[in-house]
This record gives C-alpha cells, sequence and structure tokens, in this order.
C-alpha cells in the first residue's frame, strides 16, 4: 500500500513539475481547453435557465375564455355551474372585465393609457385550469368551449411552450453535438501534448526502463498530466461561464426591471461544477493514456 | 549466480553475436569479460538483464530462467541488477541526486529512506558534495561514478558495467576499478567488461575472454 501510494504521489509531483516546467506552453494548452469546454458550458447553463424560467411563467398550462362583450350574468352564472360540473376541469375561476381593467392598471406605466380610455374595451374573462395538462386534451377543450354562444377566443397559453420546448430539445441536441465535438477536441490536445512529452522525454523512460521501471510507472505520470491539464482546462471553463452568467446578470436586472419581471441567470451547481471537472479531467486523462498506448511501446532500451 | 547454457544470439540481419557460450558466475564473485571490439561482450551483459533475449540456450540469474522470463516480469529481475551502461545513459536534465534517487523511486522508496540511500551511494564513490550539481559540470571520471552510484543505490547482488572506463584516463581508470573491487570485497557479484587484457594483467580476478563471439578462455 505504502509502495503503492509512493508510486502515484511520485507520478502526481513529477506531473506538476512538467507542467511548471514549461509554463507558456501548460498555460496556452489550459486556457485553449477552457475556452472549447466554456462553449458547451455555457449553451448548457443557459438552456438550463431558459427550462427554468419557462416552468415559472407557465407553471400548469392554463386557458383563458375570453366572452362576448354585453355578455349577461344570467349566462355567465349558467358558463360557471357548467364549469363546475365537467370532468376535465380542475378549477377555474371569473375574472370581470373590471377587475382586468384594474389589473392593468397596477401594471408599469399602463395607468395613463388605463385612465386614458373613455370605456373598458376588455371582456369578462374565465381562466381555467385543467386536469390534464396532454396537449391533446387541452385542445379538444379549447375547441369545445370555442363552441359556447358566448365565447369570443379561447387562448390555450401552452402553444408557446410547447414551441419552446422544441427549441430546447434542438438546443439539447445541439448541445449534445457541441459537447462531442469540443471533447475530442480536448482529447487531441492533450494526446499532442502528451507525444511531444514522450518524444522529449525518450532518454529518461527508456533509463527508467533499463533500471526496472513497469510500463504503469512510466505511463502513469503522463495520465496525471493529462487529467491535471483536463481538470485545470475545466477550472477555466467554469471560471469564463461564472463571468459570464455576472456580466449578463447585471444587464439582465436593468431588462427585467422594465418589464417587472422577477429572474436572473443562476450560476453553475455544485453537481454540475463537479461534474465538469470530473469530465474534462476523465477527457484529458483519456487523451494521454491513447498517446501513451500509441507511442509508449516504441520506445525500447 | 549467474549461468549460461549452450546460448546462441542472433540478430534478425542475421549477425550471430554470441555461439555456444557456456559458464558458470558464483555468487560474490569478480569476472571480466575481454574481447576485441565485437566479440559479444555487450551483448553478453545485455542478456543477463533481458535487454536482449537468446536465440537458443538457457541463461540463469539468481535462479531465474531469463531465456523463459515473461515481457512483465524483466522490470523486477532489473531491479535486483546494478548496470553501468557503456553509452552511460545520464539524464542531464536532473541533478546528480536526481540521477541516482531514480531506481529507488521506482521501487517505490519513501523520500526520507531514499535520501539516506542516495547520500550513501554518493558518499561511496565520492561524489556527496556534487549532489545538488547537474552531471553536464562533472568531469568523465565524475559521470562514471555517478552512474555507479545509480547502480549500486539499490544494493543489487550483482553489478554489471559494460566498459566502465571507456574513454577515462588511466588515474580514473584505477579509481574506478577500485570502487568495482570495493564492492566486489562486501559480496557482490560484479561482472565488467573490457575492450583488452592488457588492462588487467595483473588482475588476480577471473577472465572470459569472447572472440568473434565464441568464448575462447
Amino acid at each position: 500500500m505504502n509502495m503503492w501510494l509512493s508510486h502515484h504521489w511520485h507520478a502526481f509531483f513529477l506531473a506538476l513539475q512538467r507542467l511548471v516546467d514549461s509554463p507558456l506552453a501548460s498555460l496556452l494548452n489550459i486556457i485553449v481547453i477552457g475556452v472549447a469546454f466554456s462553449l458547451p458550458t455555457g449553451v448548457y447553463m443557459l438552456l438550463g435557465n431558459v427550462q427554468s424560467f419557462s416552468g415559472q411563467l407557465s407553471g400548469a398550462p392554463q386557458l383563458n375564455v375570453f366572452l362576448k362583450l354585453g355578455t349577461g350574468k344570467d349566462a355567465i352564472e349558467k358558463l360557471e355551474s357548467h364549469l363546475k360540473q365537467h370532468p376535465q376541469i380542475e378549477n377555474f375561476r371569473f375574472l370581470s372585465k373590471d377587475k382586468a381593467l384594474e389589473q392593468l392598471k397596477q401594471r408599469n406605466g399602463m395607468a395613463g393609457a388605463v385612465n386614458s380610455l373613455t370605456r373598458n374595451p376588455l371582456p369578462d374573462a374565465f381562466i381555467i385550469d385543467a386536469k390534464s395538462i396532454s396537449p391533446e386534451t387541452l385542445k379538444r377543450l379549447r375547441n369545445e368551449m370555442l363552441k359556447w354562444p358566448e365565447s369570443m377566443h379561447v387562448q390555450l397559453d401552452s402553444d408557446w411552450m410547447e414551441r419552446l420546448n422544441v427549441l430546447l430539445k434542438l438546443g439539447q441536441i445541439a448541445l449534445l453535438i457541441l459537447t462531442a465535438l469540443l471533447s475530442f477536441a480536448l482529447i487531441v490536445v492533450t494526446f499532442n501534448t502528451i507525444r511531444l512529452q514522450i518524444l522529449t522525454k525518450r532518454n529518461e523512460i527508456e533509463v527508467s526502463k533499463l533500471i526496472g521501471a513497469t510500463s504503469n510507472f512510466i505511463r502513469r505520470p503522463f495520465l496525471y498530466f493529462g487529467a491535471i491539464q483536463g481538470v485545470a482546462g475545466g477550472a477555466i471553463a467554469w471560471l469564463i461561464v461564472a463571468l459570464v452568467i455576472n456580466l449578463i446578470n447585471s444587464e439582465l436586472m436593468n431588462l427585467v426591471h422594465l418589464y417587472a419581471v422577477d429572474f436572473q441567470l443562476h450560476h453553475i451547481s455544485f453537481e454540475d461544477s463537479i461534474s465538469l471537472l470530473l469530465f474534462s479531467s476523465w477527457l484529458g486523462w483519456a487523451g494521454a493514456w491513447l498517446s501513451v498506448a500509441s507511442h509508449l511501446w516504441q520506445i525500447e532500451p | 549466480m549467474i549461468s549460461f547454457s549452450n546460448v546462441y544470439k542472433r540478430y534478425p540481419n542475421g549477425f550471430e553475436a554470441l555461439k555456444n557460450i557456456a559458464f558458470t558466475i558464483k555468487q560474490g564473485e569478480m569476472v571480466f569479460i575481454t574481447g576485441n571490439s565485437g566479440a559479444g561482450k555487450s551483448t553478453l551483459l545485455k542478456l543477463i538483464g533481458a535487454i536482449e533475449r537468446p536465440t537458443t540456450g538457457s541463461i540463469i540469474v539468481n535462479d531465474q530462467n531469463i531465456s523463459k522470463l515473461k515481457n512483465s516480469a524483466i522490470p523486477y529481475l532489473r531491479r535486483n541488477l546494478g548496470m553501468v551502461f557503456q553509452g552511460q545513459k545520464i539524464l542531464f536534465d536532473r541533478s546528480v541526486f536526481d540521477n541516482v534517487v531514480l531506481p529507488l523511486q521506482i521501487c517505490g522508496f519513501e523520500h526520507q529512506s531514499a535520501a539516506g540511500r542516495v547520500r550513501a551511494a554518493l558518499d561511496k564513490v565520492g561524489l556527496l558534495d556534487k549532489e545538488k550539481a547537474l552531471p553536464i559540470t562533472l568531469s568523465g571520471g565524475e559521470q562514471q561514478r555517478l552512474c555507479i552510484a545509480r547502480a549500486v543505490v539499490n544494493r543489487p547482488s550483482i553489478l554489471i558495467a559494460d566498459e566502465p572506463t571507456t574513454y577515462l584516463d588511466p588515474s580514473y581508470t584505477k579509481d574506478i576499478m577500485n570502487m568495482f573491487k570495493s564492492f566486489h570485497q562486501v559480496g557482490v557479484t560484479v561482472l565488467i567488461t573490457a575492450p583488452t587484457p592488457e588492462l588487467l594483467e595483473s588482475s588476480q580476478y577471473r577472465i572470459l575472454s569472447l572472440s568473434h563471439g565464441e568464448l575462447v578462455t
């Protein structure tokens, strides 16, 4: 156990030393890996934020039934009792045109415009939560409500959600492709760095083999080097994304304030940060392993 | 113990470097192998360290049949051999200390005990005051002594040296030879190749002579 630990400590220390021995080249490699990795990480963060924002806005999809202007109290009561008995409706509330106007008045910048109106142009409306959230059921309900003689317009607010979800799915596919391509690039960068290291350390490898070093002993520092370079690249990617989120958030604050919405981009979660570092470290290790496997056997004393 | 029986070594280009070699070296013996250039001295040492494999015949080193040794077992065989190579194989980008500590790092020694052994080995070869120096700053004789320190630091039972005095002036040669004798005196089996027997005329040690790949004495 002591020998095993000693070998690993020696390999880790040697890998660090090799990083420090060529500081500029190492730094440039790490920055390249970091910048490359910040792209998929940034897209991932953006998609996550859009997803959470859309969920925050919509909750469960609702149906808004706008009644024809001049619909009488009796007709409204009749509709209310019909809605109460409807098997596919979870709950509903009636929003009178006066209350709707009042709510509109309270919105930022709308009070002046509302006060200038000579009459209330808004219709009475029912806001309905369906039991099912399946798009087919909601569409069936909307068609049914459109046929009511009192209904002027029925708005299903899940339409834009559906479109957004399709866009998010497309974004996720794009993210997967981007991650795969840039992961490949990281492996190639590490592969080439290790290949050059093996060439420059040829004498050392040869001597080590002559005095009893196993292949594992020789391979280990290169693997640690790849993993350290990968994890450092991952940390740079994390920093870039965190910096960009901070920059965007400060501008976003001004924008969302104008729309009276409470929203800001979330930072990378602790779990995602750990996953990012582990993944980038694994890719670095894999690149180093491939390089060592394809070059080390060529050096024999 | 080192034992060769009916060993042949033929290289892929057809050159027969060793023919029907058979001898035994007892534990603690000091033996010189002589012969002209191309006689097969270096090949013979390379066979002991499993750097080359025999074409036919068997080689026993420390009760291990090297001819049948798996590739994965070779590093462990080499850890029990101290080897001084003809081309020195010094790492010039590392200090004297770091060159000598390498075999101990390979064996997994902790830094503290490794440092103690390295200093003892450097003391033995008279380089203790140069442990931090880079090998390029050492003279030819000192570089050879560095190679000897690296070979003995792991306290091997067999020490083999391939022409350790080549390119050294006579004062260094005597120095280096005395060093090998001192290791032999403490029970290490020492095997040294030397190009000409003149150097060894007054030697009381056993001499194996090679000529065109064959053992002549």
